[in-house]
């Protein structure tokens, strides 16, 4: 049980930090600095969360690894997140829909999470999704105001949406982790959160004037994803440059 | 062998020499302003959750207003320099996640204040349903006034703002751009 818990918290925390470190990367590049400074507060929201998630599962690991040692010297194989959020930002609308897609799974698992028999992960998820409803407000603005706005973003977003599609299979798959985990009242049953996530999502895209992609195939349904360590070719990029510092100057600290 | 009267007893008079304490500790807790928002104090903002004395060594409890807040650890040493002003240097610190920290738990005096400074306070939340419910600040029919010259025209133009506990506005009236401390 002590493996799986600690198995489902780097996940949680895998999913936080990568995300935040892609939002960070929009740093000084966005649109107008409204969103700039929003993108990097949804970012912060993201890295407070998963430094406690990741510290937890440093805890109940207990092999003396701190959020720092799991964020900064693991490999990517050895990274837990789902494949979706460390894909690259392409445009504002490739960005926005990933957050879009996201937000609304993540907020769905936190507040089942919030119910959770496990008292910390119950207490971490509910501050969490007081931050993350902000989140999933904003992204489903921005595909709102881009599908339903000119051409050109109409029809960025919906190819965004349509590229990012495959991807969101991972958010709600579950194997032998996520299964020990809801038999023991810790976590959610992730495929329970499909069809809540269809509707939310499919809402949203109906008042965006968007079409909610149809396909069947998703990424990582027969050799596991991005949760059992199979990456894309885009995280390892992300992590050596995330991770350069320690293991430039190992142990550096100010 | 103790008697369970001498323990009532002893208990008794450590409760009388913690009550000062304590106060004194609150007191100089209330001189620790928010370090992103100096307008108010740590106390005000509602994040002391609690504070305690026994066997000579003080203990503050502490919840964070937002997961990532960058001001958390500066807000500890400050807790910390404060309390040692006042005599206080055994000072533990402990972080309390639940109940979570909420904007209804700004004093009034705190709202008052932050108005005073330009920063358009939260509106009250009340008693949640879920926490997946919409958030707050979109529910219909909150109108958040402008800070400076008090026009209900004012519009939404990002939830995300200066700090994270912050979402940015623009009165309509006075064509001011300011700052709307988001209900959380």
């Amino acid at each position: 049980m002590n493996g799986s818990l600690f198995e489902y918290l780097l996940r949680l925390g895998d999913n936080d930090v990568v995300l935040a470190q892609r939002l960070g990367e929009w740093v000084g590049h966005g649109p107008v600095i409204e969103e700039d400074i929003a993108l990097t507060n949804v970012g912060l929201d993201l890295l407070g969360q998963g430094r406690m998630w990741l510290t937890y599962a440093g805890e109940v690991e207990g092999e003396g690894r701190s959020e720092d040692d799991l964020a900064f010297l693991r490999d990517a194989p050895a990274f837990r997140n789902v494949q979706l959020v460390e894909l690259p930002n392409g445009d504002f609308a490739a960005t926005m829909a990933r957050q879009f897609y996201f937000d609304r799974a993540h907020l769905l698992l936190l507040t089942g999470l919030a119910r959770s028999a496990d008292p910390r992960a119950a207490e971490i998820a509910a501050k969490a999704a007081r931050e993350v409803a902000y989140h999933a407000e904003r992204s489903a603005d921005w595909v709102i105001r881009l599908g339903d706005g000119t051409e050109e973003s109409h029809s960025r977003m919906q190819r965004a949406l349509d590229r990012l599609w495959p991807y969101t299979g991972e958010l709600f798959a579950a194997d032998a982790v996520d299964l020990a985990l809801a038999e023991a009242g810790v976590a959610p049953d992730p495929r329970g959160l499909r069809d809540p996530w269809l509707a939310s999502v499919g809402a949203v895209l109906a008042e965006a004037t968007l079409e909610t992609p149809r396909g069947e195939w998703m990424q990582g349904a027969r050799r596991g994803g991005g949760r059992q360590g199979v990456h894309t070719e885009h995280l390892g990029h992300m992590l050596a440059e995330m991770q350069f510092l320690q293991r430039a100057y190992p142990g550096a600290q100010w | 062998m103790v008697t369970q009267e001498q323990r009532a007893i002893e208990a008794a008079a450590n409760a009388a020499a913690a009550a000062p304490t304590v106060d004194v500790a609150w007191e100089a807790l209330a001189g620790v302003p928010d370090p992103e928002v100096p307008a108010i104090s740590i106390v005000e903002l509602g994040i002391v959750r609690d504070v305690s004395y026994a066997n000579g060594r003080l203990l503050v409890t502490v919840t964070p207003t937002y997961s990532g807040c960058p001001a958390t650890e500066l807000i500890a040493a400050l807790i910390r320099e404060r309390l040692a002003a006042v005599g206080f240097n055994d000072v533990d610190l402990a972080t309390k996640l639940s109940p979570p920290w909420t904007t209804d738990w700004i004093a009034p005096e705190g709202k008052r204040k932050l108005a005073a400074f330009g920063i358009a306070p939260p509106h009250v939340i009340g008693p949640r349903v879920d926490v997946a419910g919409i958030s707050p600040l979109r529910r219909v029919g909150v109108v958040v006034p402008c800070p400076r010259c008090g026009s209900q025209q004012t519009t939404l133009l990002s939830q995300f703002g200066s700090t994270a506990c912050k979402a940015q506005y623009r009165c309509d009236a006075c064509r001011e751009p300011f700052d709307y401390f988001k209900p959380h």
